[in-house]
């Protein structure tokens, strides 16, 4: 071992890794079916093991051996039938590659010897992408009916296949409800955070009921106002103004009070009035508070607008198509529309923690410095 | 010298008032575990013109005594006047500029966006702003770092833009918390200067909070010299040193004989400690 210049996890993935293509390799030469491609590419994963006995191997190796095997397994998949037994050695070496590449990799980045700034990203890639792969291998592989588990490829058939659906869902719940409702409901906390902030009567009143509210599931509301604001896009864009205004407001008037006694008195040695001292002091404080709500209420509006639908909405909308997809055991549209709120959701929460990041760039958790 | 300072007033006609005159000052602070006096019989008038000094142990009230002049504390007993009226009245008629003990510099702004904060609360035009912040930045040797943020700026640095800001909006009379505190020697030095020139130029009332003998001597005309438990005023030293003050007037016998008497002075502060 010591010749790999390898860390015992590693040697020991090394290990799996090339020790499972060999294992491949001897199944498919007794095998009748082997696949020609997947033999040349477990060969090459065989081969990592000179690194034990001659020299260590370059990390980028083991992710090419990853691929190439990952690659050549996909394409040798039987349709509708099990895969052969020798073809699960593969998927477990092209696992152990991908983790050992992985492993490696975020070494060389700690150590400085590759950039973080694009190299750190390659990671969760990876990770994603293996993730996919060994979904891929085990639905198909194993001959998991659909209905269960769809293999991705068959959710990206159908993403591309039901494009104009997907896209007059996306509109209807994220574009008609979950934006307008996030507006209103963040703009509304926050203008009643700052009132409630003013008036030391609504702070002893109304304080407490928000702090109840926020804790309670707003989305049980969701029947009644379908029963208030019929069945279009109003009724859920209310259930999202709901289920975003609480966190808000408690968020804000937390960090209404965010700012030191001495910023204060700064601002009081200069006789700043209310509004001076509101906006170039206490609102700027706020920031890391107000950007948390909105970072929470981002991924509560798209759950409370898809399960909004859930109670009655026309014909169209993500919550509709799920609860209807799974009533007609069209389960490869429901995992698209599941991806479609997966990536919605993932960009919406990206969109508000960058502007985050460039708004409050000065406070110690974002700089990563002292206070 | 009384007459050049009337003359300079820019407050109208007739006979200049004291900037500060407290009567029978006190202050106790009511806290869970009893109260706690910070100040107590504080009798005080400082002339316009006026650079007084004020030294004394830690927690013998000097901040507070500052803070009460700045209407950010209230006294619990006594009387006192700024200006002629309340503090209250005088710190909206923002009649003085104050430098913290700490920086309190606004982490989200610039050096210079934290120098023109007080400009722009008290509306200055934006070709002031800058001819302003200018200055005082030259002022305090902080020139080129005009767009750094506060905490790109070592301690030191960031006390001196904080004096930057209090010196920004030319406010008649400044209290200054040991602003110099952070500094090392010859910076300490260089700002000591600078600052009595400001002060001979303009004819600022200043306060000064420091622990060391030395500065108070070189930069007062007068030291007030403090004792704790309670805070009271045990000793008010005039200084007859020339206005003009060369930084070797620190050698001479003159000024070795107030920091003698000063120093006396904190002595007795202490032994009235042990006796209590
Ligand atoms: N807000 C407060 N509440 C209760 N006690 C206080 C408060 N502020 C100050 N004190 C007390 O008042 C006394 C005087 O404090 P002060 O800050 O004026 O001291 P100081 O002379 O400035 O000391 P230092 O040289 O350490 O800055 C101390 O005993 C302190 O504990
Ligand atoms: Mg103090």
């Amino acid at each position: 071992m010591m010749k790999s210049g390898l860390n015992l996890l590693q040697s020991l993935l090394a290990l799996l890794a090339g020790g499972m293509a060999l294992c491949g390799l001897v199944g498919a030469a007794i095998s009748a079916d082997a696949d020609i491609l997947l033999t040349v590419t477990m060969g090459l994963g065989a081969l990592t093991l000179v690194r034990c006995v001659f020299r260590p191997i370059s990390l980028w190796l083991d992710g090419l051996a990853s691929v190439l095997i990952a690659l050549a397994l996909v394409l040798a998949l039987p349709r509708g039938a099990a895969m052969p037994g020798h073809y699960w050695f593969a998927m477990v070496s092209a696992w152990g590659f991908a983790w050992l590449f992985v492993d490696q990799l975020s070494g060389e980045i700690r150590r400085g010897a590759v950039p973080r700034k694009t190299m750190g990203l390659l990671i969760p890639a990876v990770f994603g992408v293996a993730l996919l792969v060994v979904w891929e291998i085990v639905t198909r592989g194993a001959n998991v009916p659909p209905v269960l588990l769809p293999a991705p490829s068959a959710i990206g058939a159908q993403l591309a296949n039901s494009a104009p659906i997907l896209w007059a869902d996306f509109v209807q719940t994220f574009v008609k409800s979950v934006i307008p409702g996030y507006i209103i409901g963040c703009l509304a906390g926050l203008v009643v955070a700052i009132a409630v902030d003013r008036s030391p009567f609504l702070k002893a009143g109304l304080l407490p009921i928000g702090n109840f509210m926020s804790a309670l599931p707003i989305i049980g509301i969701a029947p009644i106002m379908v029963m208030w604001f019929g069945f279009d896009w109003q009724s859920k864009a209310a259930v999202v103004v709901a289920m975003t205004f609480f966190p808000m407001l408690v968020n804000t008037v937390a960090g209404l009070n965010a700012a030191s006694s001495i910023e204060r008195d700064l601002m009081r040695t200069y006789a700043a009035n209310y509004w001076q001292t509101l906006l170039k002091l206490r609102l700027p404080a706020a920031g890391p508070f107000i950007f948390n709500a909105l970072k929470i209420n981002s991924t509560l509006a798209l759950i409370g607008a898809i399960v909004a639908e859930f109670f009655g909405t026309p014909v169209v909308g993500m919550g509709f198509r799920i609860s209807t997809g799974v009533g007609r055991l069209a389960i490869d549209l429901v995992w698209a529309e599941i991806a479609v709120a997966a990536v919605a959701g993932s960009a919406f929460y990206g969109v508000i923690a960058l502007i985050e990041r460039g708004v409050t760039f000065w406070h110690p958790s974002v700089r990563g410095g002292r206070a | 010298m009384s007459v050049t300072s009337i003359t300079s007033s820019t407050t109208g006609t007739g006979v200049a008032l004291p900037v500060v005159k407290a009567e029978h000052l006190g202050l106790t602070f009511s806290t869970n575990d009893g109260d706690v006096v910070a100040l107590s019989d504080v009798n005080l008038t400082i002339e316009k013109g006026d650079f007084v000094s004020f030294i004394g142990p830690s927690g013998c009230g000097k901040t507070t005594f500052l803070r009460t002049i700045a209407d950010l504390e209230q006294p619990t007993s006594g009387t006192l006047e700024i200006n002629g009226q309340t503090p209250e009245n005088a710190r909206k008629d923002r009649a003085y500029g104050y430098v913290f003990q700490a920086p309190a510099l606004y982490p989200w702004r610039t050096i210079e966006k934290n120098i023109a904060l007080p400009l722009e609360i008290m509306g200055h035009s934006a070709q002031q702003q800058a001819e302003r912040i200018k200055r005082t930045m030259d002022l305090v040797n902080l020139s080129g770092f005009e767009k750094k943020f506060p905490w790109q700026l070592s301690g030191g640095m960031q006390q001196r833009a904080s004096i930057a800001r209090a010196l920004a909006f030319d406010a008649d009379l400044l209290l200054m918390d040991e602003p110099f505190g952070a500094l090392d020697e010859i910076v300490r030095d260089h700002l000591n200067s600078e600052l009595l020139k400001l002060w001979d130029r303009t004819k600022k009332t200043i306060c000064f909070v420091t622990h060391s003998i030395p500065e108070a001597v070189y930069l007062s005309t007068k030291i007030v010299v403090m004792s704790p438990r309670p805070g009271r005023v045990t000793d008010i030293i005039e200084s007859n040193l020339p206005r003009e003050r060369p930084l070797d007037i620190r050698e001479t016998p003159e000024f070795l004989a107030i920091a003698a008497r000063v120093r006396d002075g904190l002595r007795a502060g202490h032994s009235y400690e042990e006796v209590v």
